[in-house]
């Protein structure tokens, strides 16, 4: 009853799943941490700069993102990211779609791990002499990226699932797969099956390691 | 090492150390600080004492700026304090300070602790920070739990710890803000033992607290506060057995017998 599947390059298909995850995650947990960064600096521009991203891009649909990616950013203006290929231009540009949106997730799980760190450890670092970025890095941020495993996991996990829109430009993933067996064959649920299995075999795993994660950097105070 | 670590102290070594000229600080309504005056010598030991809300706490927090102050000045070595950024960090580096709530790096062990200070600060190599550090935990008697991290350790050693975090930098004036206040009772001895020998030895220091034992034995002078401002300036001796305000007077006369 899989027979079909032999037809299709379903691991092939997850793989590029798993890369839009992977460049997403490390590209949004960058910029992301910027973004946190700017929220709590002294810098009333960068201050204001980073909550009105995020305020604005948490609020816009993913799929509209994404698509502005493709239709704004490639088609009217001309960007091309350094790929001269589709298929590679809309994997770029899939990646900047879900970097832009999920980094705003990000920036918000951080900001709640800074409110658990207590005043006086910034007071401690900056009595100390270390200068803004110092106390941040060296001493804040540590503490807060510990507490917001738990809240990183889940916006890891929604980004996962989340790749799915990049089928809106293209992208050869899973969804865009799904999409194009249910077309061919007369295996609804099943195929649904296995596409749902994949994405629980992905995430599934993650939440249960970062949990583990979690627990065990936990900052003891 | 020692020529590093000599250098500072040589340039003046008497005089003014710290002074506050006219400070005032409002907390929105509440004047918390009103005229403040007040000079500290070098190697003197000042103890500020005074009911709560008086703004001793305020006062020790100005002086390295972790309050701001709306007008007036403060100068430390005959330099005033800057606003922000670079300069103030390396004032702040010479300005030792310790908390009530202790404050060590919850991420860090022990001797972490006491080394970032020396080598993000004062760019000294790891080995040296680490010989630095180690020496000093010894001093404050707590060399043995040098690998554990700060929630594995009782009130009085995490104290110990945060003097010698604050040591390492090698600070010309050391600020104890209520350092004992935060301690079960057996604890706040090991804590005052350490601090009466580094005034022994010399460090000049303000302190804001409520035992009234170390103002008797260690200080050089007794700072008075009520209500924001400073009400007495006397020796211990003078201030204890023969206070002139009323204000102090009601204020030992409710703290000593009993």
């Amino acid at each position: 009853m899989f027979d079909f599947l032999e037809d299709y390059d379903l691991l092939g298909a997850f793989w590029t799943t798993v890369q839009l995850a992977v460049l997403s995650a490390v590209g949004s947990l960058i910029w992301g941490t910027l973004l946190a960064a700017m929220r709590v600096g002294p810098v009333p521009l960068m201050r204001g700069f980073g909550t009105a991203y995020v305020n604005i891009v948490r609020n816009i649909p993913l799929t509209v993102i994404i698509l502005f990616t493709s239709l704004g950013l490639n088609q009217t203006l001309g960007v091309s990211l350094g790929a001269d290929d589709f298929e590679s231009i809309n994997f770029r540009l899939a990646v900047l779609g879900l970097i832009l949106y999920t980094s705003a997730f990000v920036c918000e799980a951080l900001r709640s791990g800074i409110n658990t760190v207590p005043v006086g450890q910034a007071e401690a670092a900056r009595a100390l002499g270390l200068n803004f970025n110092q106390v941040l890095g060296l001493v804040v941020l540590p503490q807060a990226f510990r507490s917001s495993v738990g809240p990183l996991a889940n916006v890891l996990i929604a980004l996962i699932k989340n790749t799915t829109v990049a089928a809106a430009i293209g992208v050869a993933e899973a969804a865009l797969l799904m999409k194009e067996m249910i077309e061919n064959e007369a295996q609804l649920l099943l195929i649904s099956a296995v596409i749902a299995f994949g994405f629980v075999v992905l995430t599934l795993p993650t939440g249960l390691f970062l949990g583990w994660v979690g627990k065990k950097v936990a900052v003891k105070r | 090492m020692t020529e590093v670590s000599v250098a500072k102290e040589d340039v003046a070594a008497t005089g003014d150390l710290v002074v506050l000229k006219s400070v005032n600080k409002h907390f929105g309504a509440l004047h918390v600080l009103q005229d403040i005056d007040l000079t500290i010598a070098r190697g003197e030991v000042v103890v500020v004492i005074g009911p709560s809300g008086s703004g001793k706490s305020t006062l020790c927090r100005t002086i390295n700026r972790l309050e701001t102050i709306d007008s007036g000045s403060i100068t430390i070595d005959g330099k005033p304090l800057p606003e922000e950024g670079k300069a103030l960090a390396r004032l702040r580096a010479d300005v030792g300070m310790v908390f009530q709530s202790f404050n060590l790096f919850a991420h860090k062990t022990v001797l972490e602790n006491v080394t970032l200070g020396q080598v993000k600060v004062r760019k000294k190599d790891k080995k040296e920070a680490e010989e630095r550090a180690r020496a000093l935990l010894d001093r404050v008697g707590v060399a043995a739990q040098a690998e554990k991290y700060p929630a594995q350790l009782s009130g009085g050693q995490q104290q110990r710890v945060a003097i010698a975090r604050a040591l390492a930098m090698e600070p010309k004036v050391m600020l104890f803000d209520e350092p004992t206040s935060a301690l079960d009772p057996e604890m706040i001895n090991e804590v005052l033992e350490v601090m009466q020998q580094l005034a022994r030895d010399g460090m000049t220091m303000i302190v804001v607290t409520h035992e009234m034992g170390f103002a008797r034995s260690a200080a050089n002078r007794v700072v008075f506060m009520a209500d924001g401002r400073i009400v007495e300036q006397a020796t211990p001796d003078q201030f204890f057995s023969n206070p002139r305000s009323d204000r102090a007077k009601d204020f030992l006369s409710k703290i000593l017998h009993h």
